[in-house]
């Protein structure tokens, strides 16, 4: 048998998503924005609306996701992408449109943005990367970095004392009227990718029944910003940030879910 | 060449800036040029308020002013402030009411209204600003009364239109009860 | 002929939205110009014509939803003063690198810091000069009426749209406030067509994705970006310059002023005339593009210019740059939110004469 008898669409079992461009990604190996952005781009394709989609990205790490998501995107200053993705909702209200932010652009200098959002309701969806640093810029403390994490600019470890409490924002934007989706997945293994895209598929499909904000945290290695390889860093982040984290829905419908 | 430099000046909530509007809706009906320039911010909020509108036959220059042809003040401070500012030959319009300290020039006409003292003998407050607006009328014929009517109709929400034959009616008064003022020379 | 109206500045500028075709206003309170979102309010402009009409949560937000809608095509405004106008530079600057167009109207009150809510024109630098990071311009248009503020409406976002840059139009408390007479056009639709190749509407089989960002990590790149966006503005300065003259054919002397200022100073030219001063007034109408070229023929045949803003002298440098050692320059003004009378100017005049 040779190769080209293998290679017929028979035997596909796996392809890239239409919605995803040919660009190499620029994320580090191990890193989860490859498997978010997939996820994300494949509800576009699956629902059929990638004519139909305005995507926003943050400044960070995923601030070239728009070289690799194959939809019409605005690249927006950091932590105003929910401002920016408002502005275009509201001028196009039969569009799907959705911000992909880390959590320094979203949690730390776009917090106010965030949380206005979600409480007047915006009818978008939020794609929340998780990684509990800023990876982009090498390293540094982010509003979500864990008690005594480690990071360049806490290279003693995180301090409440000196440097405040991580932030769980999500839980927080769960309390406003506005939201009506909110919940913390992560793509570590492929049951948990699969979770993350029911819920991304979810937070669509919210969208195109005008139901308010849809809010999806997907907490995240950074194997490089942590400084460890993608294995452990994958172990670590069940260790250390899932208990802080937990994930799960937090608000389905429009109601909190009891715990 | 008509042109006509006034400032209105009182404590806010006295009608000043309205007073103001009424003539330069006035001046519009007649075709005139307008501008109406209000002091504005927290001092308005029951400190001093004053406006300055400047009605012409020509395209207006400065909005802004430091001399005016004819004052109308309603309290101490803008009599205080725009006494001096009136230019020579020019009108001072006042009124008595809580006034001490009364005028002192001699090159200009000076008037007085006591208008609130009317506007409390009628019990109708909300008309004390059209008593003073009546008194400039008197002492100045370029705007027709009917255009003044027609002013109070634009510049009143519409569910004050009901007050408009009042506020006529306080124009009137207005034009009766002024009265020039002598300054004594000691 | 169109409807007469009565108003304030800042309502001419509301009104003016809305029969101008806007499709969205974002803005934030601030003294002297909240009139413009509560005229827009009062108005419910989403019934008159769709114009989506939205209160941010601060000046930061509603710059950027002007750049969301602004990066779809849309005709995208905000409008604010000082203090929040420097919370807007970051997001002006964002539109200037992406080349998106929208109208930001800033009603100047004295500065700095939280400063005065009196009128001044101490924003000319941040306004005229770029006024984020990077180097860019906005194109400023200087209204001195309330019908101008009314007209700059329409001539801003033509000018926005014909060169995908942000206008600014820079006014002050005076021209805001004030209330004249305004003569308004008829009714203009709102934009149906999206067809311009950097409009994100949503990426269709026959064509690639579309994408509006300010950045690009390979420094050539941006540096051809830069050029390119250096050659707009040499395209702007040698067709868009806007200014009007006043007395200055037989004047020995020449007061440049724009917007509020221009207005105490026609009055100035008068009583200079009147005392035996030959003095004439140019009023720029664009501040960027700034009309350098007139004021250096003027150059030629007058013995000095006197620039007169309420500031403490900016524009007085960009005549200077004008005139380039001719003739004598100089600056009248008061600043911090106190206005120069007629009268005073005049006396700063014949001050600058002595000297």
């Amino acid at each position: 048998m040779e190769l080209k008898d293998i290679i017929k669409p028979e035997n596909l079992v796996y392809k890239r998503t239409e919605c995803l461009t040919d660009k190499v990604l620029s994320y580090c190996p191990g890193c989860g924005h490859g498997t978010a952005h997939r996820l994300v781009m494949e509800t576009i394709e699956e629902l059929g609306i990638q004519s139909e989609t305005i995507g926003v990205a943050s400044v960070g790490c995923s601030v070239l996701s728009y070289d690799f998501m194959d939809v019409d995107m605005t690249g927006a200053a950091h932590g105003r992408a929910t401002a920016v993705a408002t502005g275009i909702k509201r001028c196009n209200p039969e569009k799907y449109v959705f911000t992909y932010q880390g959590d320094g652009d979203l949690a730390a200098i776009g917090t106010a943005e965030t949380i206005h959002a979600c409480n007047r309701g915006e009818n978008i969806t939020i794609i929340f990367i998780n990684n509990g640093i800023y990876g982009m810029t090498g390293g540094q403390m982010a509003p979500t970095t864990l008690l005594g994490m480690k990071s360049s600019t806490t290279p003693y470890g995180r301090e409440s004392a000196l440097m405040g409490n991580p932030i769980k924002i999500t839980e927080l934007v769960a309390q406003l009227p506005g939201t009506y989706f909110v919940t913390r997945q992560s793509v570590h293994t492929p049951a948990n990718v699969r979770k993350a895209k029911k819920a991304i598929m979810k937070a669509f499909d919210n969208q195109k029944l005008k139901k308010g904000l849809s809010f999806v945290e997907i907490v995240s290695n950074c194997n490089s910003g942590w400084k460890m390889t993608p294995v452990t860093a994958n172990k670590w982040m069940e260790d250390n940030m899932f208990p802080f984290y937990p994930l799960g829905d937090i608000k389905v419908d429009g109601e909190l879910v009891k715990k | 060449m008509m042109n006509e430099e006034i400032i209105i000046a009182g404590f806010g909530g006295q009608g000043v800036l309205s007073m103001g509007k009424i003539l330069a809706y006035s001046g519009m009906m007649q075709n005139l040029e307008v501008s109406w320039m209000p002091s504005y911010g927290p001092e308005m909020r029951g400190g001093t308020a004053n406006v300055t509108v400047i009605l012409s036959n020509e395209r207006i220059s400065s909005p802004i002013l430091n001399l005016y042809d004819t004052a109308i003040v309603l309290n101490q401070q803008s009599l205080d402030k725009f006494e001096r500012k009136v230019k020579p030959g020019g009108v001072l319009i006042y009124d008595t009411n809580g006034i001490t300290k009364h005028p002192q020039r001699t090159d200009i006409k000076i008037f007085q209204v006591e208008a609130a003292a009317e506007a409390a003998r009628i019990n109708n407050l909300r008309v004390f600003n059209m008593i003073v607006l009546g008194a400039y009328l008197k002492l100045n014929n370029y705007l027709k009364i009917e255009h003044i009517v027609e002013g109070l109709e634009k510049s009143l929400p519409k569910r004050y239109h009901h007050t408009i034959q009042a506020n006529a009616d306080a124009l009137k008064i207005g034009m009766d009860i002024v009265k020039p003022y002598t300054v004594l020379v000691s | 002929m169109g409807e007469l109206k009565l108003m304030k500045g800042n309502e001419a500028i509301a009104e003016a939205a809305i029969r101008a075709g806007v499709d969205a206003y974002f803005g934030y309170p601030i003294t002297p110009q909240s009139e413009i979102m509560e005229y827009l309010a009062s108005e419910q402009p989403e019934k008159r014509t769709g114009m989506v009409l939205l209160q941010a949560e601060s000046e930061v937000a509603a710059i950027n939803m002007v750049y969301g809608a602004a990066s779809t095509g849309k005709k995208a405004m905000t409008s604010s003063s000082s203090p929040g106008i420097s919370l807007k530079m970051e997001g002006i600057s964002y539109l200037a690198g992406a080349e998106l167009p929208c109208l930001i109207v800033n009603v100047v009150r004295g500065g700095p810091g939280l400063g005065t809510i009196q009128p001044s024109q101490a924003d000319y630098f941040q306004a005229v000069k770029g006024g984020g990071h990077g180097d860019y311009r906005l194109i400023v248009l200087a209204p001195a009426s309330v019908q101008e503020m009314a007209d700059f409406v329409g001539l801003g976002f033509d000018l926005a749209f014909k060169y995908r840059n942000p206008v600014m139009i820079l006014s002050d408390g005076v021209i805001g406030q004030m209330m004249e007479k305004v003569e308004f056009g008829e009714q203009q639709p709102r934009r149906t067509k999206f067809d311009e190749p950097w409009m994100l509407t949503g990426k269709t089989p026959d064509r690639p994705h579309r994408i509006v960002t300010s950045l690009d990590l390979e420094a050539v790149q941006m540096e051809k970006h830069n050029l390119d966006l250096q050659a707009k503005y040499k395209t702007i300065r040698e067709n868009e310059v806007r200014f009007e003259e006043i007395a200055c054919d037989d004047a020995d002397y020449i007061m440049v002023a724009y917007g509020s200022s221009a207005r105490i100073c026609q009055k100035t030219v008068k009583l200079a005339r009147e005392s035996g001063h030959k003095l004439g007034l140019l009023r720029p109408i664009t501040l960027y593009p700034f009309p350098s070229e007139r004021i250096s023929q003027l150059a030629d045949k007058v013995k000095g210019f006197l620039s007169v803003e309420m500031s403490s002298g900016q524009m007085v440098e960009d005549v200077m740059l004008a005139v380039n050692g001719k003739v004598k320059v100089g600056h009248y003004g008061r600043y911090g939110g106190v206005i120069h009378s007629p009268e005073q100017v005049l006396c700063g005049f014949e001050e600058f004469l002595s000297k």
